[in-house]
């Protein structure tokens, strides 16, 4: 842990993405706190303005204030980050480490359900599944959970494989240890460091995926701010009111580009010949 | 062979998303108020066989979607939902064939030059641009290019295939129409994926080049060029390979937004509208057609890895 | 701004739609570009370039409710009567008409000599089959409610229609603006009940209108021809090219990019957008009222609501113009009823309720509600505070009942907002009744007939008459308009309506939103109505010198 923590410490990238990560998740955290204004209510003496020192990212269409908006946003698609690649990520261990484990006909079964999955182009599912269903933050978060389990379900499985015939494990078979704490116990904390990668890297997908959806209208509805129906409403506008295209744009590209650079970094760190293997699951989630 | 579970598990999955929906399709439909007639609605019942068992659903489903028949459109006209897709389906395969090969053309040199010169400007500079390119959201920088080049600078259109009246242009002004409406989606399509591949491409590179081989290739004194282009390059062109068919469903998919924005008439533009339309017939056609396009894609991805690399054999790419 | 209204009102407002280019005018329109030089003479060429924001539905406006449908329809198609500047009903492919003494007969004398685009002979058994078609179980129109009445239609010769109703119709007439269909290239399919697998679904539409089908690519665009053989003579513009692009941003680019030739505003784009110089060369712009207004209702089942002086208190209390300004960017007609301003139907001559949160006070007061010592307005001991439901997703709406939250909390009166999923809200709290107030709007058709949605006998589940509204007044005047084919006594009903319900306000009339077009200012000819642009668009012309496609 310490070769670990001595190894991201020399990236400075990643510490900086480290830190942009850790920054949002604070003021996503603390929003009511922060926030200058309420991010719902309209003012509408005030439409459109220019930021100033009482709007320092101005307002939108309906005079709310788009700091506060952006704040609470944040919220919303960390939210979305996080619940979706939980999702996926325990869906991808269980069906991962059942296919690694016990390999033959249940590993044959998962791998081509994954390989399946994988045929589907993800914004076409998203779209089929979405459009069976009422829409609602949770069927938004759930919907790119389900889509987006592959990655992390075969690099279990591929850890799983090389465990599998470590000593340690083949011991505690020896002894007549059960399969689920065997999988529990040894051979899934051994296998956490390039989950914990691929979920790094799944968070910024899982936002650019969701501000994708809500760009087209069919993310996350109104009344919740998110960055992507920020830049929805704001495209309409974009000539009058640059800041609201160019403040969430930026924030989704900062977002991104520092969970890519902490995910890597954290590859890196962990096991530098992890690269290979860890880095396609990483990277947009279409 | 294996394309044929596959084919089946495509149909499946996409039959079980109808069955996602908590409550009624129809009841769905209804419930928005919106005038509708209700015999294409009869007809999606009787295509799909709701009120019968699921696997007698199923199957009779497959029946009809192996000839292609996935019912009609709920929209007034009520056209088979294969003649919409078959309507729009070139111009989503063009645009994602041209960003394909425009993918390759741009990324392996990209990528050898890096490799090449590793932690030189060129390559620190790519690193970046490659960070970049992944987290920028596409729709934004659509419609920035979209008003700075489209309405500011007037240098390209702002969206459509071409020109209403392009069949009134010369023969070469007709081209040129053409090219230039694909300027802006191409660039926007491609600039992420391409900031992928020339990573990859880079990281194949370094690998081979410290391979015994290509070490002996320069120990006999071979030029340089003729080690990187000759031994190097081929044997890193075979990850390359794989990632660009596993991408395909990324490209695909990134269609939905591009076709949106651009207004390009193709499959992702369908989809969006048969979604806000609750044209369930149309979306069913659309998924199970483009999973089977990937597919495809897939398996042309395989073949040209045996191309490449004759030691390996077609049909068992490693699927580890 | 998504429009939905429930399921009558579309189809009222899709006729509108169709007959399109003639909804309604007026005196008072604005169009504030610069003019151009009236003395440019006509010219036939140069392509229309048009946006669309969906795709066409069916190319047979009988069986579409969609606006673009019926947009490209109304350019392919005509009727037996179109309307004028007022909305009165003028002859199209009918010369004239005239009603029985009963209102029950009506008779048409068709224009002779009218072609249908291929060539044939527009008759009266084409309008005949019209009828048999809308009509016509196994063919899916919306519309087949509207000829509920009619007995019978036959032709009498070439000429001659004679319609019979079962009973006086006000809409009688109006119902014949309806897109004519041909008989000898549609009636096999109808008759086998494949209408839509007869070319003209989709490939093949043939009209008798001023504009012909050229082609359609999906998702890209629908041409039209001029029409050589209209019979109001050919068209000046050549071509009419239709763009579909989905996304309404886009389309602004592109009009300001000048790729498109026209579109509707948005109240933001007009006010804040579109002021420049060279935009105000490159295109004319109009406001005129829209075909809907907004409302604030109540369960009048409520008895707090009942009472005629809560109300009225609540109409001083909101000030529409706030509302139209916050909203709208003050770009919407104040409504003193449901009727359009500048139609022939409206009156002014109503009761009025300017903003006076004193007349509101004393209202609340006659009613029973005092202040308590927290400032809350409250009877028997229950302070006042009810729920507002809208529908999600509109911007607009959701504003409004925030400033109406505001306005009535000075009043002592608690609002609470909640936005509900237009599924759920109709469903859920609509038809059941399960509300305390709402703000939504209505679309208005073309005829002044609103029996469904005030009439005492419209109270059901599945009826209009959402807020429960009884009034034998009201019931007596809206029975006598609709059964008469007199327009000077339809006008009278109908402004007494306006008096009436001015007086009684079973619920807040807030404002017609305007619509706000935009047409190239190098098309000429464009004659603004209170209704539209659109009307007699086959009268517009591009002098020689500004013609910018060449003629095909």
């Amino acid at each position: 842990m310490n070769a670990f923590w001595r190894a991201l410490s020399k990236n400075r990238l990643a510490l900086g993405g480290g830190a942009v990560v850790l920054t949002l998740a604070v003021m996503a955290v603390a929003a009511p706190l922060v926030a200058p204004h309420d991010p719902h209510k309209p003012d509408t003496k005030r439409i459109l303005e220019a930021p100033s020192s009482r709007h320092w990212l101005g307002t939108d269409q309906v005079g709310r204030d788009v700091l506060s908006r952006m704040l609470y946003g944040a919220r919303v698609s960390l939210a979305v980050g996080f619940v979706s690649v939980g999702i996926a990520t325990a869906i991808g261990i269980a069906l991962g480490s059942a296919a690694g484990y016990h390999g033959g006909t249940v590993d044959a079964a998962v791998m081509r359900l994954v390989d399946l999955m994988l045929v589907f182009p993800r914004f076409f599912l998203l779209l089929a599944v979405l459009a069976f269903l009422t829409p609602s933050i949770w069927t938004i978060m759930s919907v790119i959970g389900l889509t987006g389990w592959m990655g992390v379900a075969r690099l279990v499985r591929a850890e799983f494989l090389a465990l599998k015939e470590r000593e340690f494990v083949i011991w505690s078979q020896s002894v007549g240890a059960s399969a689920v704490r065997i999988i529990w116990r040894h051979i899934l904390p051994n296998a956490m460091a390039p989950v914990l990668v691929a979920m790094t890297l799944g968070i910024p997908a899982a936002i650019l995926t969701e501000s994708g959806l809500s760009f087209l209208g069919l993310g996350v509805r109104p009344p919740h701010a998110t960055w992507g129906n920020i830049l929805n409403d704001g495209k309409e506008v974009i000539e009058l009111a640059w800041w609201l295209s160019v403040y969430p744009g930026v924030a989704i590209l900062l977002t991104v580009l520092s969970y890519n650079l902490l995910g890597e970094g954290i590859r890196d760190a962990l096991d530098p010949r992890l690269r290979q293997s860890v880095g396609r699951f990483g990277g947009r989630g279409r | 062979m294996f394309a044929i579970p596959l084919l089946l598990g495509i149909t499946f999955i996409s039959f079980m998303v109808i069955h996602l929906a908590p409550g009624d399709p129809v009841e769905i439909i209804s419930g928005e108020g919106i005038p509708i007639d209700l015999k294409p609605l009869q007809d999606f019942y009787k295509l799909y066989g709701l009120d019968q068992p699921l696997h007698v659903q199923y199957w009779n489903w497959l029946k009809r979607i192996v000839r292609l028949d996935f019912g009609q459109s709920f929209a007034p006209h009520g056209r088979p939902v294969i003649h919409m897709i078959r309507e729009r389906l070139p111009v989503t395969l063009a645009l994602n064939v041209i960003e394909m090969l425009i993918m390759v053309a741009l990324s392996v040199p990209v990528g050898v030059t890096s490799a090449t010169r590793q932690y030189s400007t060129f390559d620190k500079s790519t690193t970046v641009f490659v960070f970049v390119g992944f987290a920028t959201p596409d729709f934004w920088l659509a419609v920035m290019l979209q008003i700075l080049l489209g309405v500011h600078l007037g240098w390209l259109p702002i969206s459509g295939l071409r020109l209403p009246v392009w069949e009134y242009l010369p023969f070469w002004q007709q081209q040129w129409d053409f090219l230039s409406h694909l300027i802006l989606p191409i660039t926007v399509a491609t600039f992420g994926g391409l900031a992928g591949y020339s990573r990859y491409m880079r990281q194949s590179m370094l690998e081979v080049i410290r391979q015994d081989y290509v070490q002996s290739a320069r120990a006999k004194g071979l030029p340089e060029s003729v080690v990187i282009g000759k031994h190097a390059l081929r044997n890193a062109m075979l990850p390359i390979v794989t990632v660009l068919g596993l991408s395909v469903p990324g490209l695909i998919g990134g269609s939905v937004i591009i076709e949106t924005i651009f207004a390009l008439p193709g499959m992702g533009q369908l989809m969006v509208q048969a979604v806000f339309e609750r044209d369930y017939p149309v979306i069913m056609g659309n998924l199970v057609i483009v999973a089977s396009l990937t597919l495809f894609a897939n398996l042309v991805a395989d073949l040209s890895y045996g191309l490449i690399d004759p030691r390996i054999r077609v049909g068992r790419r490693g699927r580890a | 701004m998504r429009w939905r209204v429930p399921r009558r009102a579309v189809a009222a407002v899709a006729l509108c739609a169709m007959a399109a280019t003639g909804c309604s005018h007026g005196a008072d329109s604005a169009m504030d570009s610069v003019v151009p030089s009236a003395s440019a003479a006509p010219a036939y060429g140069d392509t229309f370039i048009d946006s669309l924001l969906g795709n066409i539905s069916s190319l047979i406006p009988t069986i579409t409710s969609d606006n673009a449908s019926h947009e490209v329809g109304s350019q392919i198609y005509s009727g037996l009567v179109t309307f004028d500047k007022d909305l009165k009903p003028v002859g199209d492919l009918a010369e004239s008409w005239e009603f029985s003494k009963d209102c029950r007969d009506l008779t048409f004398r068709l224009r002779p000599g009218v072609k249908w685009h291929d060539g044939q002979p527009f008759t009266a058994d084409d309008v005949v089959f019209t009828w048999q078609t809308i009509i016509d179980p196994r063919v899916p129109s919306p519309y087949k409610s509207e000829y509920g009445l009619v007995e019978s239609v036959r032709a009498d010769g070439p000429d001659v229609v004679r319609v019979h109703y079962s009973q006086p119709f006000a809409k009688a007439l109006t119902n014949w603006a309806t897109a004519m269909l041909p008989k000898h290239l549609l009636e096999r399919y109808v008759r086998e009940g494949r209408i839509r697998e007869a070319p003209q679904n989709w490939s093949a539409p043939v009209g008798t209108g001023p504009y012909r089908f050229k082609e359609l690519r999906s998702g890209e665009k629908v041409v039209l021809v001029s029409n050589p053989d209209y019979w109001e003579g050919r068209p000046y513009i050549s071509r009419i090219v239709y763009r579909i692009i989905p996304s309404q941003a886009t389309t602004f680019l592109e009009l300001k990019a000048k790729g498109v030739d026209a579109m509707l505003l948005t109240a933001l784009q007009y006010q804040r957008q579109t002021s420049y110089p060279a935009f105000r060369q490159a295109y004319q712009r109009f406001r005129h009222p829209g075909n809907a207004y907004t409302y604030v209702g109540f369960n009048l089942k409520d008895p707090r609501f009942a009472d005629r002086r809560v109300r009225q208190a609540f109409a001083y209390a909101i000030d529409k113009r706030q509302v139209m300004e916050g909203v709208r960017l003050g770009l919407a007609r104040e409504a003193t009823g449901p009727y359009k301003p500048g139609t022939w139907v409206y009156t002014d001559k109503v009761k009025t309720y300017p903003y006076d949160m004193d007349k509101a006070r004393r209202l609340l007061a006659e009613a029973g509600w005092t202040r308590n010592s927290d400032g809350l307005l409250v009877k028997d001991g229950r302070p006042f505070s009810f729920e507002v439901l809208t529908n999600q997703g509109n911007d607009e709406r959701k504003k409004i009942a925030e400033i109406v939250q505001a306005q009535l909390r000075e009043l002592g009166v608690t609002v609470e907002i909640r936005p509900l999923e237009w599924a759920a809200l109709l469903k859920e709290y609509i038809k059941k009744r399960k509300f305390e107030a709402i703000v939504l709007g209505w679309g208005i058709g073309i005829d002044p007939d609103q029996y469904v949605v005030w009439h005492s006998s419209q109270t059901g589940p599945d009826q209009l008459n959402h807020i429960s509204y009884a009034n034998p007044e009201v019931d007596r005047l809206l029975e006598a308009g609709r059964t008469s084919c007199v327009q000077s006594e339809r006008v009278k009903s109908y402004h007494q309506l306006q008096e009436v319900l001015a007086d009684d306000l079973p619920l807040v009339f807030l404002y017609f939103a305007d619509a706000l077009p935009v047409v190239a200012s190098r098309i000429h000819g464009v004659d603004p109505g209170p209704n539209g642009v659109r009307w007699q668009s086959f009268k517009w012309f591009v002098p020689r010198p500004l013609q910018r496609y060449t003629a095909g």
